[in-house]
């Protein structure tokens, strides 16, 4: 434990009441946030408030609450534009999820710009939803779908990468860290490199924006996508930064309300940034809640959230390693707090519910990543995956519960 | 603390899990259907040679899977080996009443006790379709189904 002194993981625990609960009959040990975070009271309190005081549809009314709706939700907008670094709130797009955001750049991008043969790459880490939206785009235009290998530790083959890139390449769509394995890639080599042979960028970031600070200037990608709710905000809001010049060129996603200038039905034209995509009535309080989220780890720091999580990755990488027939899926040299494991001859579904009864909650299966667990021959693990609030006791919890599958299946 | 779970991970269901009966693909077979629940990923072929009047003559299968789904799909061949295609049938669904919890009649004659084991699924809704991941590919296979898919 380095210098923690200002990092206070007991009092972080106390803002997520969740954590007041019991589960079967045990503390709760919460090591799924990789799937989905909990809530601290703040989001809770910002989303309460704005129903309760200053709720009414944005960007259309000119009395009070509208315009104080309006305020709160653009003003969302800025908080995720600033966490984020974009040059502009133009830039930045509420969806519904991540899922949602890549959709949107596969379908409006992807329609405009792909042909028959064009490629797009992707890599063997990938969550579905960053592979299926390509996949569904490719069938429609004819362009091709690759995905880059990894090596055994999991980690991103750059050089089969850079040989991959060609001027088929039209579009690279990676993840910033695996949510299967915690692999963090090399995302700015990724996205230099796509550039230099003329392909635009998609970076995958639901599993980066709890962990670590985004920069989209310095980045440089040409479309960055998050959720919220694995960043401590509500579900059905996400995020989808796109280039300023990437969203002028592109066609809108979704048809309706609000992403308009002037309907006839001779024509209608667009409204200009991110509103072109924002069609109907957006979540207002989800926005709301997603900005008092990025308020909250911004007012921790990243940087000792990061220097937290790595503390537990490796405290728990150590305790694991000593229980016999534990094997680590993923041992990237450079990884998030996310541990995924299998037991010899213990499926990962009977690791689940064994360590549920002892509090424990994990994720076992496929991750919504099988050509990833194809790669290391398995059809599903057990996941560990930590965030700010977890704590030495939720490691400790973890290793007694799997000493306890071993227990059972003698 | 651990006692439903003692009740689930009984050693009758570990031997089975671990030395599955009737693991294998007969050549004779003339009726089977994959099992697949998507949720987990886990696999099933249930093989069944049935003879005329509706007898299965052998029933076997191979696949990847939970404790839980190789003993149910492991004691499912020993049990349905020998009866009609009614009986089966019908052992099937009082059986998945059981696991679900549901009110039930459930008697397979001599194989009630066998199959009381897997009772204690009940407390594990999540791990109903674990338990039942095989006897649903049995019924595709004799409905000359061939993919059955548990969502």
């Amino acid at each position: 434990m380095n210098d923690m002194t200002t990092f206070d993981v007991e009092k972080i625990r106390r803002d997520f009441p969740i954590f007041s609960r019991e589960v079967h009959g045990k503390p709760l040990t919460f090591l799924d946030s990789g799937a989905s975070a909990q809530k601290p009271q703040v989001v809770i309190d910002a989303m309460e408030k704005a129903y309760l005081e200053t709720y009414a549809n944005v960007h259309r009314g000119v009395h009070y609450l509208s315009q104080v709706s309006t305020e709160l939700y653009e003003g969302a907008r800025e908080i995720v534009r600033a966490h984020m670094n974009a040059a502009s709130v133009e830039e930045i797009i509420f969806t519904k999820n991540a899922t949602e955001s890549i959709n949107l750049v596969a379908n409006a991008y992807g329609w405009a710009n792909l042909k028959p043969g064009d490629e797009i790459i992707l890599s063997t880490l990938e969550h579905h939803s960053n592979i299926v939206p390509w996949q569904l785009i490719a069938e429609k235009t004819g362009a091709v779908v690759r995905a880059v290998p990894i090596d055994a530790q999991g980690e991103f083959m750059l050089d089969d990468y850079l040989n991959m890139l060609g001027p088929k390449t039209k579009i690279v769509a990676v993840t910033h860290i695996s949510n299967a394995i915690g692999t963090i890639t090399p995302v700015r080599e990724i996205i230099d490199a796509a550039h230099d042979s003329g392909a635009v960028v998609l970076i995958d970031g639901s599993q980066a924006a709890p962990h670590m600070k985004l920069d989209m200037q310095a980045l440089d990608a040409d479309f960055y996508v998050f959720t919220g709710h694995k960043v401590f905000g509500p579900t059905g809001i996400g995020v989808l930064y796109g280039k300023a010049e990437m969203l002028e060129a592109m066609p809108p996603f979704l048809g309706g309300g609000d992403m308009i200038e002037r309907v006839t039905f001779a024509k209608t034209t667009f409204a200009k940034g991110h509103s072109k995509f924002e069609a109907g009535t957006p979540p207002i309080v989800e926005a709301i809640g997603l900005g008092a989220a990025i308020d909250y780890v911004n007012a921790i720091g990243f940087d000792k959230i990061g220097a937290h999580e790595q503390m537990l990755l490796a405290y728990a990488t150590e305790q694991l390693s000593q229980i016999n027939s534990l094997r680590i899926i993923g041992q990237a040299k450079h990884k998030a707090a996310i541990i995924s494991f299998t037991l010899d001859d213990v499926h990962p579904h009977d690791i689940g519910t064994i360590v549920d009864r002892g509090g424990v909650a994990i994720r076992v299966g496929h991750h919504c990543a099988q050509p990833l667990m194809d790669h290391f021959d398995v059809a599903a693990t057990a996941r560990a995956s930590f965030a700010l609030y977890n704590n030495r006791a939720d490691v400790d919890a973890l290793v007694a519960s799997v000493r306890s599958v071993q227990e059972i299946f003698g | 603390m651990f006692d439903d779970l003692r009740e689930l991970y009984q050693e009758v269901i570990l031997d089975h899990s671990k030395k599955p009966r009737n693991f294998r693909h007969p050549a004779d077979a003339n009726h089977e259907a994959h099992g697949y629940n998507p949720l987990c990923g886990d696999t099933v072929n249930v093989y069944l040679k049935m003879g005329h009047n509706g007898l299965i003559e052998d029933a076997a299968f191979e696949g990847k899977g939970c404790a839980i789904s190789l003993a149910s799909a492991s004691m499912m061949t020993e049990i349905i080996k020998g009866k009609t295609e009614s009986e089966a049938r019908h052992i099937f669904d009082g059986f998945q009443k059981l696991v679900k919890g549901e009110e039930n009649d459930f008697d397979a004659g001599e194989d009630t006790e066998k199959l009381m084991m897997l009772a204690g699924v009940k407390e594990f809704p999540m791990r109903v379709k674990c338990a039942t991941l095989a006897w649903h590919a049995m019924t595709s296979a004799m409905d000359d189904k061939t993919e059955v898919s548990t969502e």
